[in-house]
Order: C-alpha cells, then sequence, then structure tokens
C-alpha cells in the first residue's frame, strides 16, 4: 500500500482499510459531497487503497466552482464601476467569466480586494464612506451564516454604502437533484462535515429514506474518511439507509442553532443556477426583502448580461461526477489551473485542480488514446 | 474557502456591541466573531470559518487537522496574500518562457 505511510496515524489507517476490504463483496458507488474531501482523497490515494469494486464518484461541493457564470459576470461588471470597492475571498479571482476574470478587473484598474472575512469588507466600508462597498457572498452552509451576519450588522449599525453580491447554495436540494436525475449512478453519501457543523442533520432523514441511500456525516481527514466510507459500505452491504454521524466531534445533531436562526433571518430560500449542472429548484439563498437595501444586485441593476461558457469544458459532467476529471480532452493541455477553461480547474477544492496537482502524469483522454494502439 | 481551520482562543473582547476574539491558527492569528458560540472561553478551541467562530473542538482533534492542512499547503492558501501568490507565478511562468 503505497501512500499509508503518510496517513496520520498509519496504523488506524490499516485497520480502517482491512475492515472496508474484508466488508465489500460487490461493486459500490459512493459521492463525497465535499470539494474539501476531493482534495483529500487524490492527496492521499484513497481511491486507490480502497477495493476495486469501491468507486468514489466527486460531487459538487465546491462553491467556486458552483457558482454560476451568470453571477461571476455581474460581479466583474460591478467591480468595474469606479465609484466600488468589491471585495471577495481569494478563490474566486481567477474563476473565468465570459472572457475575464477579477484579476484582470484589477489590471484594468477596478478596485479588487481581497478579504479574510466578510467582516473586513464591512469595515472597508466603514472606512470608504464615500465609495460602494460591494462583497461577493458566495458559498454553501458554512460560509452563509458569516455574511448574514455582515449583512445584519451592517443593517443594525445603518452602514449604507455596503452591500452584498449573493450566490448561496444548499446541499440537500443538491442531493435530491443528483438522485433524482436518471443517469445517476451514487449509491450513498459521505456528506459534508462542516455543512452539518452548523445545519446540524435533520435535513438527511427523509433524503435517506426517500432515496434508500446511506448518508455518512464525514469529515476530511483521510482517517475520517476512510471511517466515512466503513460505515457507509456497511449499511450498503447490509442493505440500510440510515443518517450515521461519522464526524461527531465537530457535528451536533441540532448544528448550530445561532447560526441557523440567523440564515433563516437574512435569507430566504430560491431556486439557483450551478454551474455547469443548471438550476436546481430551493437550492439556494437570497436576501430576504427586509434585507433589499444590502442586496448588491438591486442596487446595481446588472442585468442583460449575456454568458458564454467555453464549449470545450465539461466541468458540469465533473461535478455530477459523470466524468472524471483526466478523461476530460483540455485537462493538463489547454485547461491548467494558470490557465483554466472552468471553475473546477480554478479552485483548489475543485475536482480538475485535484486531479492536476495530484495526479500529473495521468494522461489527457486525447493522449492516451494515441498512445494506446487500436487492435 | 469552504474549509474551516481549527484554531485556539487567545482573548476576547466586545467591541461594538459585538462578541470577538483574537484567535490563534498554528502561528497566523486572526480576529474572530464569537456571536454564533458565544459561550466559548479563552484557551478554548472551535472551528472557525472566514473570521467566524461555528463550533467547539477539543484540543487534540485541532491540533491534529492544524497539522494536516499546514502539511497540505491549505494555511498559506486560506491565509496568504492571492496578489503576492499570483505575482510569483506570473514571475515562474516568465522564467519558464525564457527557458523554452
Ligand atoms: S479539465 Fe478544464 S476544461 Fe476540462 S472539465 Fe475540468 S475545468 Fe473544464
Amino acid at each position: 500500500m503505497k501512500y499509508i505511510d503518510e496517513f496520520q496515524d498509519p496504523e488506524l489507517a490499516r485497520r480502517l482499510l482491512d475492515d472496508i476490504h474484508a466488508t465489500v463483496t460487490r461493486p459500490w458507488a459512493l459521492m463525497e459531497v465535499c470539494g474539501g474531501q476531493t482534495h483529500s482523497i487524490i492527496r492521499h490515494g484513497i481511491d486507490q487503497l480502497l477495493p476495486k469494486q469501491l468507486e468514489l464518484i466527486h460531487g459538487p461541493g465546491c462553491p467556486v466552482c458552483v457558482t454560476p457564470l451568470e453571477v461571476i459576470d455581474k460581479a466583474l461588471e460591478i467591480a468595474s464601476r469606479p465609484e466600488v470597492i468589491f471585495c471577495s475571498f481569494g478563490d474566486m479571482l481567477r474563476v473565468p467569466g465570459t472572457g475575464r476574470d477579477l484579476f484582470q478587473v484589477r489590471s484594468e484598474g477596478g478596485d479588487v480586494r481581497v478579504v479574510y472575512s466578510p467582516l473586513d469588507a464591512l469595515r472597508i466600508a466603514r472606512q470608504n464612506p464615500d465609495r460602494q462597498v460591494v462583497f461577493f457572498g458566495i458559498g454553501f452552509e458554512t460560509t452563509a451564516p458569516p455574511n448574514a451576519m455582515t449583512v445584519h450588522q451592517a443593517r443594525k449599525l445603518g452602514i449604507a454604502n455596503f452591500s452584498m453580491l449573493v450566490s448561496h447554495v444548499r446541499v440537500p436540494p443538491a442531493i435530491e437533484a443528483i438522485m433524482s436525475s436518471p443517469s445517476c449512478r451514487v449509491q450513498g453519501f459521505l456528506a459534508a462535515g462542516h455543512v452539518c457543523s452548523v445545519m446540524g442533520m435533520g435535513e438527511y432523514p427523509g433524503l435517506a429514506e426517500r432515496f434508500r441511500v446511506p448518508i455518512v456525516v464525514t469529515g476530511f481527514e483521510p482517517l475520517d474518511i476512510l471511517e466515512g466510507v466503513r460505515r457507509a459500505v456497511r449499511q450498503l452491504e447490509r442493505g440500510e439507509h440510515t443518517v450515521d454521524n461519522a464526524y461527531a466531534r465537530a457535528v451536533r445533531p441540532e448544528g448550530n442553532p445561532a447560526a441557523r436562526a440567523m440564515l433563516e433571518d437574512v435569507f430566504e430560500v430560491t431556486d439557483r443556477a450551478w454551474r455547469g449542472i443548471g438550476v436546481i429548484p430551493g437550492s439556494g439563498w437570497r436576501l430576504s426583502s427586509k434585507y433589499r437595501d444590502h442586496d448588491a444586485e438591486h442596487r446595481f441593476q446588472v442585468d442583460g448580461i449575456r454568458t458564454e461558457e467555453p464549449a470545450a469544458c465539461r466541468s458540469g459532467e465533473v461535478l455530477q461526477g459523470l466524468l472524471k476529471p483526466h478523461e476530460c480532452e483540455a485537462f493538463g493541455t489547454v485547461c491548467t489551473p494558470r490557465t483554466p477553461l472552468g471553475a473546477t480547474m480554478v479552485s483548489s477544492e475543485g475536482a480538475c485542480a485535484a486531479y492536476y496537482l495530484y495526479r500529473r502524469l495521468d494522461m489527457p483522454a486525447a493522449k492516451a488514446r494515441e498512445a494506446t494502439p487500436v487492435v | 474557502m469552504c474549509l474551516a481551520v481549527p484554531g485556539k482562543v487567545l482573548d476576547i473582547e466586545e467591541r461594538d456591541g459585538t462578541r470577538m476574539a483574537t484567535v490563534d491558527f498554528g502561528g497566523v492569528v486572526k480576529e474572530v466573531c464569537l456571536e454564533y458560540l458565544p459561550d466559548l472561553r479563552v484557551g478554548e478551541y472551535a472551528i472557525v470559518h472566514v473570521g467566524f467562530a461555528l463550533q467547539r473542538l477539543d484540543e487534540e482533534s485541532a491540533r491534529q487537522t492544524l497539522e494536516l492542512f499546514a502539511e497540505l499547503g491549505l494555511l498559506q492558501e486560506e491565509f496568504g496574500d492571492p496578489w503576492e501568490t499570483a505575482a510569483m507565478e506570473a514571475a515562474e511562468d516568465a522564467v519558464e518562457e525564457v527557458r523554452k
């Protein structure tokens, strides 16, 4: 087992792996939802240590990757305005919109700033009362509560020059959409631990029951992932489908009630388009009408945007687990982390980037065909 | 961006009516909002995401996770300066071009 010595506790890793190998008797496909888990799986070669019959399918759990192109284009347009200071997390800078990205906007003179926390953006707004400060609010249920609190504070403190471009996404409707697709091969889920540390586990029993899939709440350290896989395959082999918490040190069943209450106050559920996938009903949040004054889309009226995805990019299939990154023709040739065609190559949590970083030698599909003699 | 990082609370103070803490992430010290975990105390560990403490964590798990993140380069990613990284990458690309 070539990678196992790199595990934090190789002995425990070996025991978990032995147990998984002893349990699996037929083919199963599990989806890890969180991009952090994908990163960890590829980095530690976990997929290669598992039984051949057990496939890990990478899910859509990278918020940078699934932010719709239209929203990126809106961000680029707002960020280009001279009166605006546009604040964003660093990993959105290189995400390609139609033709350019935030880096380019900045080099063309736009005031684009990277912040660590949405509260930093609020501070910038207070320090620059004569400018418009816009924060790019993307992310799953882990990022939404901090952003919600920031808008709440802006309102409470009367900081009128602060607004947020909101494109938040929710995991459970995405699971529902994946399971409802006729091409779905997923038989069990490793649910995203940090999302559950906020939201708790209450949204999952209904899904597990309806689609008859085990859902195991899982962390993203290598041993966490092995334990999540172990519990999921045990359920599958026994024909069970329940919700199980393999990340109890960070996830309580009720999540974080204060954060959930704030989410409900500041946001309301809305349909949301996922980049490469399309609209998933009820899968997003937008600011509720009470906070409309702080809604950047309302303030800047950026309508009539025409978006264009690069035709070569197959990130939609990658995000749904229908295609492995290195099977894309552009992978590693025209598309690399420095020259990304799709968001899944930009974000460090994106599946294409993870494959590129840790599997440089995997050949793109075209080259692989060239190298394989036709018989 | 989606990964939350464990950190240790160094001190706590009220600022503008908001409960804030100074938190140590394996050497990097940042301001963190405690509004979602108001009973967190100095010396305790929590999972922190984009400047907000979201859930308590025991010390041993926190330490192990921090070590793993440091090893994966994720701390640099979370706290480093992306403009600087971009400039460095551009310089590397230029060197590569010249070599060709
Ligand atoms: S390798 Fe690049 S072009 Fe292909 S799916 Fe991934 S991001 Fe898109």
